[in-house]
């Protein structure tokens, strides 16, 4: 697979490493000199010089060619505009955006990108979860498939609990691949399964039954995030 | 009219400055509040500073009431994501970003928004002077 990263700090750095290893086609795009010395040293013709959201950049790239472009600079905008240029301009079928501000997840989304990434709101989720708040915790949107992989944390009032989970009335289109006890055990849970109190849920769902799984999980008085 | 303006260098400063004294209502947005001395010092409109893709500032800037919104900042990028901000998050009619990348304004018109490219204007205008017919 020919895979472009646009961007090479660390993120694209370590990104475009571990998919050499992988075996993959994979061309960095960095537009810092200084950096793109660093990044040829250690990576060889794998390295392109340049500005990665301009369209002379994309092309002498061969984006028209590549199955999936990773936006990953500092700026969400430049990683907005290279994934958008990339669908429109190139048609390349699958493009990954890392965003800064975890505002601009729900833009990226409007906007077409098909799967977000956000440290931000990945570290923000670990602090969180020293609060007993109603969290639910958006770890990796697939937008083109309309389903969210999200976390949600089972509080000590949580009216999920006494039953099993086949119990809850759970929406057909969500599923709960795993359980976190204790902070530490990884659970795969079945039909008969009792959450406690503490346990952090990963649930696989179309983003129409989130508000049930809110719901489910925290009653009716929570309200959304 | 109630205008919100991204970016107050020479031509977001100018254009509040003309937009204002024709009686619209002005905001302009600028992260660098030393841009506000271009404007003057009786400028009748708002003055927001903050970043312009910030869904918070574009707010606080009034966007919920503007009729348009125009992005000249000097970063393509930053405008062309304001502008979708702009249309698509808070459904602002008017719309109007500066692209100086020729390739991406192309791809931002074809998608829509209305852009200005002050690169091509130049080149057909200083290419009009020497070959083309005055």
């Amino acid at each position: 697979m020919y895979i472009i990263v646009v961007g090479g700090g660390k993120v694209g750095y370590y990104l475009t490493k571990s998919l050499l290893e992988e075996g993959h086609e994979i061309l960095v795009i960095e537009q810092d000199p200084a950096r793109c010395a660093k990044l040829t040293d250690e990576l060889g013709a794998n390295v392109l010089p340049g500005n990665g959201c301009e369209v002379s950049t994309m092309t002498e790239a061969g984006m028209g060619r590549a199955s999936l472009v990773v936006a990953v600079t500092g700026d969400d905008e430049d990683n907005l505009v290279v994934c958008q240029v990339a669908k429109h301009k190139f048609n390349v079928p699958r493009t990954i955006a890392r965003i800064n501000n975890p505002k601009n997840e729900r833009i990226f989304r409007r906007l077409g990108i098909d799967v977000t990434v956000s440290s931000t709101e990945v570290i923000l989720s670990q602090i969180e979860q020293g609060i007993p708040a109603q969290s639910l915790i958006h770890l990796l949107t697939l937008r083109s498939l309309g389903i969210s992989f999200i976390e949600l944390d089972v509080p000590p009032d949580s009216p999920a609990l006494g039953r099993p989970i086949r119990e809850l009335g759970i929406p057909d289109d969500c599923i709960f691949p795993l359980v976190i006890r204790e902070g530490r055990r990884a659970i795969v849970p079945y039909g008969d399964t009792l959450l406690q109190p503490g346990d952090q849920v990963i649930a696989v769902t179309s983003e129409a039954s989130e508000a049930t799984l809110r719901k489910i999980l925290y009653g009716e008085q929570a309200t959304p995030a | 009219m109630n205008v919100v303006i991204l970016g107050c260098g020479r031509v977001g400063a100018h254009l509040a400055r003309t937009l204002a004294e024709e009686g619209h209502q002005v905001t302009v947005i600028d992260q660098d509040s030393s841009s506000f001395a271009r404007l003057g010092g009786v400028f009748p409109g708002r003055m927001v500073v903050g970043i312009g893709i910030d869904e918070d500032v574009l707010r606080q800037a009034g966007i919920e009431q503007a009729d348009a919104f125009v992005a000249v900042t000097n970063w393509d990028n930053t405008n062309v994501m304001a502008a979708q901000v702009a249309r698509e998050i808070f459904g602002v009619r008017r719309v109007i970003s500066r692209v100086y990348d020729p390739g991406r304004e192309e791809i931002y018109r074809n998608l829509g928004l209305e852009t200005i490219c002050p690169t091509l204007w130049g080149v057909n205008r200083i290419r009009d002077i020497l070959v083309g017919q005055m």
